[in-house]
């Protein structure tokens, strides 16, 4: 039930980008057409889904303090935390590349999907964003980080999703000029982020 | 006869040089990081509630930017480009978790705010858009001054966002009063803060406006629909 709990908590409580403002710049760069947006979304679930659990493990058995006590008594005491930044952004960057290339070798009709978006995903705000999320908030089993790190990718799906699509009808409405594009974007996807607001009391 | 003073200095090579102050004067406006190349916006609106955050936050990157910067720009022919990427980001790692020490050292509180935004300066896609774009091809000075120009950029828009935000939202700026609290209901007068701005999707709307009063300026800025 827990699990479930977390799952709904981040796609809509703390959503990714209304919430926290986590993977903007590839949301507004890449929210043109829904056809890209859905693409987007389905990698970012995929590499966070991946990440996350990855980097808990890091962090649980190597990097927390008294983490490493697994390799015997001497090593109880070592802190070393400090390391985390690199070690989490180095885990996302090689998984990335690695995922990439293998999706080239076996699926390449999916990477003809996906493709051109995983290098621009290494630098996704939201998957560093994650991890570090997963480190604040302490969670107890690998299967909570993981259920957090799938949460908190649809949540961003949901979002990208929607903002690509009222783009494509946005086109059609007469936006003051120095508005268009950029501007226009900007602002509705604060008016959404204020509905999103509406689901913050709820707590389960 | 002194030989010192006859020589001009060559307007080309000199650090404050015609193209050398282009790159710190573009940024701020025509190729403005997040209001034209829409880089680095995770970061820069979350922290944004406060004007002493948004300070911190803008020393933070431009600190980051400038280091980084140079350092690629002086590796730059032995980064091997498969890999280029991953470099990038451990230069960057590296950096920011000085910067994170450094704030956690000397101004705690304002640290525990900014929290895991300092660690998505990595992320920030102002280091990678800038390294990639200028520092992999440009020699180290003139990637300074671009860093400089760039931060420039993002400091501006974060610190006019969050003067809006802690003005109306709280009252304040710098944590000082501005309204003075007589002018409160509580008090017998008929001001309220409004709470709104307070709340992260307004800092959105701000940004929007902000282009919108930009571009209106600046037409060459118009995107076509």
């Amino acid at each position: 039930m827990n699990l479930v709990n977390i799952f709904v908590k981040a796609i809509f409580i703390e959503n990714m980008i209304f919430a926290y403002f986590l993977g903007m710049c590839s949301y507004l760069a890449v929210s043109k057409t829904v056809k890209t947006a859905v693409g987007l979304g389905a990698a970012v679930i995929f590499v966070l889904g991946v990440t996350v659990p990855v980097n808990y493990l890091l962090e649980n058995y190597v990097l927390k303090q008294g983490a490493l006590s697994w390799l015997g008594a001497g090593f109880a005491e070592i802190d070393l935390s400090f390391l985390s930044f690199i070690m989490f952004i180095a885990v996302v960057a090689a998984i990335v590349q690695l995922v990439e290339m293998v999706v080239e070798k076996f699926a390449p009709a999916l990477y003809g999907a996906l493709g051109i978006f995983l290098p621009l995903i290494a630098v996704n705000c939201s998957i560093l964003g994650g991890a570090l999320f997963m480190q604040e908030r302490q969670y107890s089993t690998i299967a909570e980080a993981s259920s957090f790190a799938l949460g908190s990718g649809v949540g961003w799906f949901l979002a990208i999703v929607a903002i690509a699509a009222i783009r494509e009808k946005i086109r059609y409405s007469d936006v003051p000029a120095p508005l268009r594009g950029l501007g226009i974007t900007f602002i509705i996807t604060g008016l959404m982020g204020i509905a999103f607001m509406a689901f913050m009391g709820i707590k389960i | 006869m002194s030989t010192e003073t006859a020589a001009p200095a060559k307007p080309a090579d000199g650090l404050f040089s015609k193209k050398n102050r282009k790159l710190i004067t573009d940024p701020l406006n025509d190729n403005n990081p997040i209001t034209v190349q829409v880089l680095g916006i995770c970061s820069a609106l979350a922290i944004t509630v406060k004007l002493e955050n948004a300070l911190v936050m803008s020393a933070s990157v431009m600190a980051v930017l400038i280091a980084g910067n140079m350092i690629i720009s002086a590796l730059r022919n032995l980064i091997p480009g498969r890999i280029r990427i991953i470099a990038q980001l451990v230069i960057a790692a590296g950096l920011v978790t000085l910067v994170d020490i450094i704030l956690k050292a000397y101004v705690y509180d304002v640290s525990k705010q900014v929290g895991v935004y300092v660690g998505l300066i990595i992320t920030n896609c102002i280091l990678m858009g800038r390294f990639e774009a200028y520092a992999m091809g440009n020699k180290p000075i003139p990637s300074a001054m671009d860093a400089i120009g760039n931060s420039l950029g993002y400091a501006w828009i974060l610190v006019a966002v969050a003067f809006f935000r802690e003005l109306f939202g709280n009252g304040s700026l710098m944590g000082l009063r501005i309204i003075p609290e007589s002018f409160y209901a509580m008090n017998g007068g008929g001001y309220f803060n409004n709470n709104m701005m307070i709340l992260p999707p307004m800092a959105l709307v701000i940004v929007g406006i902000i282009i919108w009063i930009q571009r209106a300026r600046n037409t060459k800025l118009i995107e076509q629909a």
